[in-house]
């Protein structure tokens, strides 16, 4: 018999979403594809935002820096990528206004600088600052007040620069690309590129750092960097905020991996709903499937049939969910806009394809096998009123879907170890609740109600978790899955978040002092406590280079990547310590004990061991002054970068360097309200020079601020499609309840016992799952934290107790409210509905 | 060919039902079904034998679990049997698969069941539209339509089953069995669910349409009035039809 089966399935989908049994279905499918399309369209464009908001720290999104002109082909290659570009040069010399001279920073820009962020400038030591962006006309320099302090001029003064006479025409307050060199030592002099040459300063030999700053589309910056990288030649590098600034580094990337990790929660919550949903429509299809084939449907007309019916159900779900998702990601957008005071990065077109990819695969995966075994169901049953009857096997019916979870997982985690963890919490829950389900069934058979002083009601409830084993285990799997994705969710925005705020508290130290000599320590810790400055930690301070590596000679081209030629190119600082700072963490062999202080040991960090292939128990030959000294790396250390704290690639025991020559170093807190202690200070210690960098720690902090509402903005979305697909799940199980409920009052139960029953039965299963699914979370929590996003983590007690609370009032509550319109339906009216 | 060949395409309100052979309706030989393994097999038909000319009706009573519908499942095709044979309309239907069974089920035969199967998603209209639609008759709507308002339900063309009441829902049904005109129409205990008034009304619009329709009946029930309404009564017995 030939059937249209596009007709058939068009007109039997059409009928059951009229009579209201396909619309659960329906909308699980629609939020799990607007919840995945929105948060990947969001994460993509916040992830954008944060990268080009890093970039904010460098002027641009990505830097080529040479110590020669850049090449042209360079800036070809960027304009193929359609990006903006700009350069600049910079180069030490010293400014001159009459009697007096300062060494200065010059940096000297060409239009379009910045590319990211603005600068601020200010009339007058006290006149209002404002952003520019723009650079010095010609003739003109804009100079750090630092330099008009030292040269004790004011804005329309000139400054004598090489052959040149230019005219301060503002002081700069601020410049976006500082953060990239932290230890800039001089004042910083800011000029138009096109007035160097009259100064005669660059000369064949000069020591000048020339600079070519893209900013654009992330895919496309990426793709620059990638093509030039392996092109470089000697003395070239490409730097991003990421490799520029390792704090800014650390956090992008753990607010990209909180990101990815909402995206899975996302899609884990709505397959839970989905699984729970597509139940009704199972069985539906299966009742369908038994009279089509007692009217002389063939078994593939059947399966044609309903795989129509799938495609679609997918088909329009796909499209309504990634409109809905488009629409949420763009309130979203423009609430976050409206957060970060700038646009985000535009849209990208690839979600909707991911989403109505997703919409029918997801589908397909849960209904095929049921499809599938449409085929053994025994046609003779429908004499026999047993058309639900479970044709496939446990497997069978799990692994389509598992594959698609497992592909999805891979695809949005971008970390093995993230997607690791994640599936084996997954595994792990459903394993031990459906275990932890049974056993409480087992005992709940063992109670004889009849015997104990438990409420009639409460007792049926109980009953009726072992009446309904399957869909309870189903539920408490689902429920518990659903908690636990969250619990973690939230957990970690915890940990990370106050990891954020501690790695750079307000306190955090702002300047940086060198050149402290040994018989200064003293008197900078009595002049610190004098001006109510907390009691500062002394670093000492040796240069060395590092000359050999297990006794073979090293020079920069000993090397091949451009890091290790550099680091070896230049004085290492080494410095000592008795105990390892606290933000270190010892990754191999050991500290050194009491005993040790003068033994000739080194600990080394992380970053630089691999650069340089250096291994534990590798003597190092160090040049220091002259002298030579080799040390044995006894331990390797993880430096945490997140923290503005002075950290050292080098340490050794105390005592160990102590006739080397030496000065020390410290960092100190001053309030913005403190230039007099920082006058005193420099009046005190004329030789001590004082690193600022206040104004880089505001803008890597301002940076992090927008992370952090990034990661809240997130994580408020992945609440709200849980508990709404959540709610969904609980729909799909509200026939069976309602005809529960009416055979009970039609018994002559009471609404109150109906009632009462339900929430025993609910808050049964709402604590079971929040018991698991809070140790689950803890778990994966603790793993994830300490493994993958690398912050401390800390049972969270508080969390815990309100997880369990919450879902014992939640849960019973939520099916309460699916339910409550019934019960006050005269059950005769209910029996016949159904 | 032995079986008509029915104008897919052309409206078809003629009362004839899709037959053209001189063949018994139903020829069941030797047949025999039993379920379960080794120590516990139980047998159900053992060596039955029957043969309903077309046009016949015959009712099949027997007490409950002897047997009666898993004889009809297995003259119906909806079931295979342990052994023997089943033809209809002189096609040897229980050496056929399960495909070519419902084929010559779409083609030859009508069901009512005792608990009306209908889809609840479905309206009265559409469920009566679903055998029309599966021989892909374009007139389907029209043909329902009038089969609806022959068992009097005509106002209530887009009520839902939940809508309806039980006679209502087996009116449908009736409706929905004789829609596409079939050779043999198989009766499982059509008033089992409804109360004797009802059923009495059901029982009437059964065999009218049957008797308008010439069309074989072959009604399983332990219902003994309605029985009798038959041509002939066979009584189901350890496993073997009697004549009553």
């Amino acid at each position: 018999m030939q059937v249209n089966s596009l007709k058939l399935a068009f007109n039997q989908l059409l009928a059951q979403y009229k009579s209201g049994d396909l619309r659960v279905l329906l909308l699980a499918l629609v939020l799990a594809v607007s919840s995945i399309t929105a948060v990947n369209f969001f994460t993509y464009r916040i992830s954008a935002h944060l990268n080009s908001q890093g970039g904010l720290l460098l002027g641009g999104d990505s830097v080529v820096i040479s110590d020669h002109p850049i090449a042209a082909k360079w800036v070809d290659a960027a304009k193929r990528q359609a990006l903006k570009t700009t350069q600049t040069l910079e180069f030490a010399s010293m400014a001159i206004v009459g009697e007096k001279n300062q060494l200065a920073e010059i940096k000297a820009l060409s239009a379009g600088f910045p590319l990211r962020g603005d600068l601020e400038v200010k009339s007058s030591e006290k006149a209002v600052t404002q952003s520019v962006q723009k650079i010095p006309n010609k003739g003109e320099i804009w100079v750090e007040p630092r330099l008009a302090n030292a040269l004790n001029i004011k804005v329309g003064d000139k400054i004598e620069l090489g052959a040149s006479q230019l005219k301060v025409a503002a002081l700069l307050t601020r410049e976006p690309s500082r953060g990239g060199d932290m230890f800039s030592f001089a004042p910083r002099l800011m000029m138009n590129s096109d007035d160097v040459p009259a100064t005669e300063l660059v000369q064949f030999g000069s020591r000048v750092k020339y600079q070519l700053l893209v900013a654009g589309e992330p895919a496309k910056v990426a793709q620059f960097s990638a093509d030039i990288t392996p092109l470089l030649q000697r003395g070239e590098r490409v730097e991003d905020v990421k490799s520029a600034r390792p704090e800014i580094k650390s956090a992008l990337d753990k607010a990209d991996i909180f990101l990815n990790l909402s995206a899975l929660v996302s899609v884990i919550l709505t397959i839970v709903a989905m699984l729970l949903a597509s139940q009704p429509f199972v069985a539906r299809a299966q009742e369908t499937a038994g009279l089509l084939r007692c009217f002389g449907a063939s078994t593939a007309n059947i399966q044609a049939v309903m795989i129509w019916q799938v495609l679609l159900l997918a088909i329009v779900g796909g499209v309504i969910g990634c409109a809905l998702g488009f629409v949420l990601q763009q309130s979203l957008a423009y609430f976050a806009g409206q957060l970060f005071l700038e646009s985000l990065p535009k849209a990208s077109l690839v979600p909707i394809f991911t989403g109505l990819g997703l919409s029918v695969s997801l589908l397909l995966a849960l209904l095929l096998p049921h499809i599938w075994a449409l085929k053994t169901l025994p046609t003779h049953r429908i004499l026999r009123q047993e058309f639900t009857v479970n044709v496939t096997s446990f497997w069978q019916r799990l692994l389509p879907i598992g594959v698609v979870v497992i592909g999805l997982i891979l695809l949005l985690a971008k970390s093995f170890k993230l997607a690791a963890a994640f599936l084996g919490g997954i595994v792990g829950i459903s394993l031990l609740t459906g275990f932890l389900a049974l056993v409480l069934a087992k005992l709940l058979l063992k109670i004889n109600f009849a015997n104990t002083n438990i409420s009639q009601s409460i007792a049926f409830g109980l009953a009726n978790l072992n009446r309904r084993l399957g869909l309870s285990i189903t539920q408490i799997i689902g429920f518990s899955l659903g908690a636990m994705v969250l619990i973690l969710l939230m957990l970690l925005k915890n940990d990370l978040l106050s990891a954020w705020q501690s790695s750079m508290p307000i306190d955090a130290p702002n300047r940086f002092v060198i050149n402290i000599q040994a018989n200064q320590v003293l008197a900078l810790k009595s002049f610190a406590s004098d001006n109510g400055i907390s009691n500062p930690q002394v670093f000492a301070m040796i240069r060395g280079r590092l000359t050999a590596i297990n006794h073979h000679a090293i020079t920069p081209e000993t090397f091949e990547s451009e890091r290790a030629k550099r680091l070896v190119a230049r004085e290492f600082n080494l410095s000592s310590a008795s105990e390892m700072q606290d933000d270190n963490k010892l990754l191999q062999g050991r500290w050194w004990d009491a005993d040790e202080a003068s033994k000739p040991y080194l600990s080394i960090e992380e970053g630089i061991a691999d650069a340089l292939n250096i291994k534990l128990n590798d003597v190092l030959e160090y040049d220091i002054a002259g002298s030579k000294i080799s040390l044995t790396v006894m331990s390797i250390r993880k430096v945490s970068w997140d923290s503005m704290r002075a950290n050292f690639f080098a340490v050794t025991p105390p005592e160990t360097l102590k006739t080397y020559p030496s000065s020390f170093m410290t960092a100190l807190y001053l309030p913005k309200q403190s230039d007099n202690a920082l006058n005193k200070l420099v009046q005190q210690f004329p030789n001590f020079t004082v690193i600022d960098v206040a104004s880089l720690m505001a803008q890597v902090r301002e940076v992090m601020q927008k992370m952090q509402l990034a990661i809240s903005v997130v994580f408020g979305f992945c609440i709200a499609a849980g508990l709404a697909v959540l709610y969904a799940a609980l729909i799909a199980t509200r026939a069976a309840r309602i005809q529960e409920s009416a055979l009970l009052r039609v018994l002559g139960a009471s609404r109150g016992q109906v009632t009462i029953s339900m929430l025993t039965e609910f808050a049964c299963i709402g604590t079971v799952a929040a018991i698991v699914a809070t140790c689950f979370a803890s778990g994966l929590a603790y793993y994830l934290s300490r493994f993958v996003l690398d912050i401390a983590y800390q049972f969270n007690w508080g969390l815990a107790a309100q997880s369990l609370i919450l879902a014992f009032v939640l849960v019973p509550l939520a099916a309460w409210l699916v339910i409550r319109s019934y019960l006050n339906v005269p059950p005769k009216q209910l029996l016949n509905s159904i | 060919m032995l079986l008509s060949d029915s104008n897919n395409s052309a409206p078809n309100n003629q009362s004839t039902p899709n037959k053209l052979t001189s063949y018994p309706a139903i020829l069941a030989t030797n047949l025999a079904k039993s379920v379960g393994e080794g120590d516990n097999i139980i047998e159900i038909l053992r060596n039955l034998n029957l043969e309903v000319t077309q046009g016949e009706s015959v009712a099949i009573v027997g007490s409950s679990g002897s047997g009666k519908s898993t004889l009809l499942g297995l003259l119906a095709g909806l079931d295979n049997p342990s052994s023997g044979s089943v033809t209809v309309e002189g096609v040897p239907f229980s050496g056929l698969d399960e495909d070519a069974r419902a084929a010559v089920r779409g083609k030859l035969m009508g069901f009512v069941f005792q608990s009306f199967q209908l889809l609840s998603t479905m309206t009265a209209l559409e469920n009566v539209m679903l055998p029309l639609q599966l021989a892909n008759r374009r007139d389907a709507k029209q043909i329902a339509a009038e089969t609806l308002a022959k068992v009097g339900l005509a106002d209530r063309l887009t009520h839902y089953p939940k809508q309806l009441s039980g006679g209502e829902q087996q009116r449908v049904a009736i409706a929905r069995a004789f829609a596409p005109q079939p050779a043999i129409l198989f009766a499982d205990e059509p008033t089992g669910n409804l109360d004797i008034a009802t059923g009495e009304r059901i029982i009437e619009l059964l065999f009218s349409l049957n008797q308008a329709s010439n069309s074989t009946l072959i009604l399983v029930t332990h219902d003994e009035k309605l029985a009798r309404r038959c041509e002939r009564v066979l009584t189901l017995r350890d496993g073997q039809l009697h004549a009553s």
